[in-house]
């Protein structure tokens, strides 16, 4: 135990937000290794096959760029919750739902002209994510069930509701697999195939898709609504300190209420990508899990969207390098790439203080010492 | 006669299915009781599965599968503690960590070691534990009543179902009874007093993260080494956060936590009966709304009918000692 003390101002911003997380963030790959190393595979091999899986090739790098965009929303929708010290494990749920808003939007409208439907689409898809986080905020304001156990059970909820759909309700009939039928193809959203035509690259196929703009758009939104407007000013107190901020004549209801519905409806936007963007139809299970890997995302980008790109987008490089792997390493299934994501929230979030103080008294030692020469 | 008879098997299996969720909340009512949040149950008892039925497959004996269970799942609270009482790092995310890292780690060993997408070998009789009869069961079967308490409810269970209902007095006594007890309450609830009196607040609340690793074990092993032959991916299902609400449901006290574990168990125990079951003026329900009554019930229950849940003063904040 460490009993270190270091004076905050002193330490160079650059020290806290990237020295430590890259230190905490080499820690859980090392540790991720040696699970390889246990599986029966050689961790450097797999290391060289995730850098060539998602940089290697065209079609693999437009994979990652795929999976970064489905991080962004789901990050985003975690670190929004968060700033109000909210817990919002649900985005799998929320997502899940949000697809189905996506869905039932598109098919309906499908007859408008190509933007409106799209926007609307949208607006459908962030609707319903925030109508499913509604009820977990409501509950955890009102009467106090904790948010984390309400938005697991919204998890499952989710999950039984939309099988419930997909296989009595929205089910395409002349399929055996519960799956909706496709949307019809003028509403799709442009592929990176389309662009890459522009650009005198040919590929053959790719998922990503024009809702990465949105994730970018959506990056500069929650930086805005966050950090510039009153409610997020609003929502920071609530999370910082409730009391002071009921003081303030801030409620924090309201702000519960707000933060929930917003971080859900950015979960709710993965369906845009999964659903107008690629597969087309609600499939199954379609959030597989990057509801989840959301709270990594966030946690490695100290949830602001300047860290969380970069963090989402090395999900991105471990998803698409980690099928690679999966291809080509037997004993690595995919479930080894959600062993990570538990290390890299363990050392970039719980664990994020462990070397903190001696890193941070190291630099300002160092930097004390040039100032003194 | 048969009414009854379906009555019996319904109270027995409501008693072999809130078994885990018994254990757990005890667990849990350790570590939240000495003010660090437990959201974790879910992740270790999945670990505990994964070890037992690992540990009895290759040794032989299920005894020592719980063995290497229990050791694991007190390294895995003594990691949380690490985290979360050394390192003053934030409880929940400690505990999110610990729960993601199990449910890919578990898959990942498992199908690595074994070849099966998260599957580990089929355990044979000698490598798991066997319902216990106990003596008279069936000499005792056909008298009316007291025949059917005995034989149908209370015999035929696994040793995990005993020991989970003999584990609520002995939590009770521990938590409310002994100067231990005494201590542990008074670190969730005043941790700078008990330090002012001499007592080590780190120190209790490894300790009491040390029993929570001992008793979730039990509920993990249950799954995969007596009602089940093996251990089978995220097989916890939820269980940990169902024992975490019923534990908050029942106020944080065991007597009323195990009323909760119940009821949770009855539940379930319903919810297979009626798959497939017209029922009259309603017709059959959908199996995916019967599969989710246990989670809708905990929604409802957390959302507290029954008055507000008051959680021990100090939980979730770590303790920073006065220099």
């Amino acid at each position: 135990m460490s009993n270190i003390v270091v004076d905050k101002s002193k330490v160079p911003w650059w020290v806290s937000n990237v020295i430590v997380p890259l230190v905490n963030l080499t820690l859980a790959l090392l540790v991720s290794g040696l699970f390889v190393f246990i599986a029966g595979e050689n961790p450097i091999e797999a290391v060289k096959l995730i850098i060539y899986g998602s940089f290697g090739y065209i079609q693999g790098f437009a994979y990652t760029l795929y999976y970064t965009t489905n991080f962004i929303f789901t990050g985003l929708a975690f670190a929004v919750a968060f700033h109000c010290r909210l817990f919002n494990i649900g985005g799998e749920g929320q997502a899940y739902i949000g697809g189905l808003g996506v869905f039932l939007v598109a098919i309906n409208l499908s007859f408008l002209p190509v933007p409106i439907v799209w926007l609307l689409a949208i607006f459908g898809a962030f609707l319903f994510g925030a109508a499913w986080a509604y009820i977990p905020a409501y509950l955890q304001s009102k009467r106090g069930s904790h948010v984390v156990i309400t938005t697991i059970m919204f998890n499952f909820i989710a999950s039984s509701l939309m099988i419930f759909l997909l296989v009595d309700v929205i089910r395409d009939t002349n399929q055996m697999a519960p799956h909706t039928v496709k949307l019809p193809e003028e509403i799709w959203l442009p592929s990176f195939e389309a662009f890459s035509g522009i650009l005198g690259i040919k590929i053959r196929y790719s998922p990503l898709n024009l809702t990465f703009l949105l994730a970018i758009a959506s990056l500069f939104f929650v930086w805005f609504l966050v950090w510039k407007t009153k409610w997020g000013y609003e929502m920071r107190a609530v999370g910082h300190n409730t009391q002071a901020a009921i003081y303030a004549g801030i409620s924090p209801h309201k702000n519960i209420i707000i933060a929930m519905c917003i971080s859900g409806g950015l979960a709710g936007l993965l369906g845009v990508n999964e659903i107008l963007g690629v597969s087309h139809k609600i499939q199954a299970g379609f959030p597989a899990g990057y509801g989840f890997t959301g709270i990594a995302v966030a946690l490695m980008g100290r949830n602001h969207p300047i860290g969380i790109l970069p963090a989402a987008f090395l999900f991105g490089i471990l998803y698409q390098g980690g099928s690679e792997v999966t291809f080509e390493m037997p004993n690595i299934t995919r479930y080894m790439f959600v062993a990570v994501q538990g290390l890299i929230i363990l050392f970039s979030g719980a664990l994020e203080n462990l070397f903190r103080p001696q890193i941070e008294s190291f630099f300002v030692r160092r930097l004390n010492r040039e100032v003194n020469a | 006669m048969e009414f009854l008879s379906d009555i019996a098997s319904l109270i027995n299996s409501t008693l072999r299915i809130s078994t885990p969720l018994v254990f757990a909340a005890m667990a849990g009512i350790f570590a939240e009781r000495s003010g660090v949040i437990d959201f974790s149950l879910e992740g270790k008892m999945l670990m505990a599965a994964f070890v037992a039925a690992v540990g009895s497959y290759y040794l032989g004996n299920p005894w020592l599968g719980l063995l290497l269970a229990i050791i694991v799942c007190v390294c895995l609270s003594m990691l949380h503690g690490f985290a979360s009482v050394t390192h003053k790092g934030d409880q929940v995310v400690s505990c999110v960590a610990i729960n993601i890292l199990i449910i890919g780690l578990t898959t990942a060993l498992a199908a690595a070691w074994f070849g099966q997408a998260g599957l580990t070998p089929t355990l044979n009789e000698d490598q798991r534990f066997l319902e216990i009869h106990l003596p008279f069961a069936d000499a005792l079967r056909d008298i009316p009543f007291i025949g059917t308490l005995y034989s149908d409810i209370l015999s035929g269970h696994y040793v995990f179902v005993y020991l989970a209902y003999l584990s609520v007095p002995l939590v009770f006594w521990i938590v409310f009874k002994t100067s231990f007890g005494l201590r542990l309450r008074a670190v969730g609830e005043n941790p700078s007093a008990v330090d002012t009196a001499g007592i080590n607040v780190f120190t209790m609340r490894y300790k009491a993260l040390a029993i929570n690793g001992v008793l979730i074990a039990f509920a993990g092993a249950h799954l995969s080494t007596a009602v089940n032959a093996n251990f089978f991916r995220e097989m916890s299902a939820g269980r940990g956060y169902l024992a975490l609400a019923a534990m908050i449901f029942g106020k944080w006290h065991p007597k009323t936590a195990l009323i909760a574990c119940l009821l949770f168990g009855f539940t379930d125990a319903l919810q297979i009966r009626l798959q497939g079951v017209e029922l009259p003026a309603i017709g059959e329900i959908p199996v995916q709304l019967i599969q989710a009554l246990p989670y809708i019930l905990t929604v409802v229950l957390l959302a507290g009918f029954v008055g507000k849940a008051i959680a021990p003063n100090a939980i979730g904040q770590p303790y920073i000692k006065e220099r």
